[in-house]
């Protein structure tokens, strides 16, 4: 793709970036932590944009005052999966929100592989288009390793 | 050439040392000061306590300015342990001491987090350290407080989950330190027990703060100071009548210091308004509302059986 150079694969915030620092993530949540969402680490290694839930890296945290303690958990993860997408994403339970509000990718495999173009021929010589990651190939836990 | 290069260096100290910084409009800015005044003002007594905290105050501003002449050193610990007999003031101080590290500037958040060991242990193997950790996450920022501490630790099951935690708090004290304080406390003889099978955390720990019993005196102060924060007062009488109470209540068991006073104010509120209630015929004034008298004291079982009311501790 020549529109996404080097196959970084864009979700959530910041992602057209370069990489956020520690120091620029902090700032980050420390926005989130002064609007009162609560704020968590998730982790996957299936890419593909429509994979909205990832898992929970350790248990959901709330009520913290200081983003310390959330940057701590961050490098816990990338040391448990050095390989896989980390996110952090921040939950605001405000009625009529109850969403996620902030969402931003903190780790990234080394090599991002990207996309295949699948096409399915259908009746009547229609043509359905996906698209599918390489790295889901291989079974889970074994991408980008 | 090694001549101008020393006379390069020479001439660089010599500049350092002409800019002097202002310790006094440092201290100004800082409004430490204020923060001391409001100390002395509300809380009696203490003094090792309040000598230790201007310490401190000396220390972090002294740190600020040696930072700004690039003298760096590492931050200095300022996990504490709080230790004395039951309502000598270690809670009430260790809720300042949030505010206090943040005026300093040595906390960012400066809150308070209390926990006990119900808070810390878990109930089955792999329930302590995301426990522990949870807590420890919450109080980042701010002093963490852990009350009755030496339940962590218990020596006569193994199997006990609190030396986990334990293991856990040390790391965190020693790698995050700039990140929170911990504060223990506990009644000393226990303390003094738990840090005998902990040496670890002993060392870890850079304050140890004992906490003197009142005198009868600070004791009085303390009751006016309870009484005119809830809008009472003593009528001169029952000043007097309180002030026999003190030394009375002292001599007997469960005393607890500034608790007791509490609690002894209490039951007086109580009789106050049974008294105001029984003449109820005239008229109240806003002053009989608030004024203590000492028929509202002299009634307790101290003065007459020589025991307490019923209270524990």
């Amino acid at each position: 793709m020549m529109t996404n150079h080097g196959n970084r694969i864009t979700q959530g915030q910041f992602s057209f970036l370069p990489d956020l620092t520690d120091q620029e993530i902090t700032l980050q949540i420390k926005y989130a932590l002064k609007n009162g969402w609560a704020v968590n680490v998730e982790y996957t290694d299936d890419p593909h944009p429509r994979n909205t839930y990832w898992e929970m890296f350790g248990n959901p945290m709330f009520d913290l005052k200081d983003p310390a303690g959330i940057l701590m958990e961050v490098n816990n993860c990338r040391k448990t999966f050095p390989n896989h997408y980390i996110r952090v994403t921040a939950f605001d339970s405000t009625r009529g929100w109850e969403t996620p509000r902030m969402s931003f990718i903190v780790n990234r495999p080394k090599n991002e592989p990207g996309y295949r173009l699948v096409r399915q021929e259908r009746d009547g010589r229609s043509m359905g288009y996906t698209i599918e990651p390489y790295a889901t190939d291989k079974p889970e836990g074994e991408r980008y390793s | 050439m090694s001549d101008s290069k020393n006379a390069g260096t020479a001439a660089r100290l010599a500049g350092q040392a002409d800019d002097a910084v202002d310790l006094e409009a440092e201290f100004k800015a800082s409004n430490i000061q204020e923060v001391l005044d409001k100390l002395d003002r509300e809380l009696i007594g203490l003094k090792p306590i309040k000598t230790r905290i201007r310490e401190i105050a000396a220390l972090l501003l002294v740190d600020r300015l040696r930072k700004r002449f690039e003298l760096t050193s590492e931050t200095p610990t300022l996990h504490m342990c709080f230790t004395g007999n039951p309502g000598t003031g270690k809670t009430t101080v260790a809720m300042r001491m949030g505010e206090i590290l943040k005026r300093l500037g040595y906390v960012r958040e400066g809150h308070l987090v209390t926990v006990t060991r119900d808070d810390l242990v878990g109930q089955y193997i792999g329930h302590t350290a995301p426990k522990t950790k949870e807590v420890i996450k919450k109080a980042m920022g701010g002093v963490l407080f852990i009350d009755e501490a030496y339940y962590l630790y218990k020596p006569e099951n193994e199997r006990d989950y609190g030396a986990e935690s334990i293991e856990i708090l040390l790391q965190v004290m020693e790698n995050n330190r700039d990140d929170l304080v911990v504060i223990l406390a506990g009644y000393k003889d226990k303390m003094d027990k738990f840090f005998l099978s902990n040496p670890g955390m002993r060392s870890r720990i850079a304050h140890h703060l004992d906490f003197p019993d009142y005198s009868a005196d600070e004791l009085m102060a303390i009751a006016r100071l309870m009484l005119a924060s809830q809008n009472y007062r003593f009528s001169p009488e029952g000043e007097k009548a309180f002030a026999e109470y003190i030394p009375l209540r002292m001599k007997l068991g469960h005393f607890a210091n500034a608790r007791s006073i509490r609690n002894a104010l209490d039951r007086a509120r109580l009789r106050q308004a049974n008294r105001l209630f029984a003449g109820k015929s005239r008229k109240l004034t806003r002053l009989d509302l608030i004024t203590l008298e000492p028929e509202d004291i002299l009634v307790s079982r101290v003065f007459k059986e020589g025991q307490p009311d019923s209270e524990v501790g």
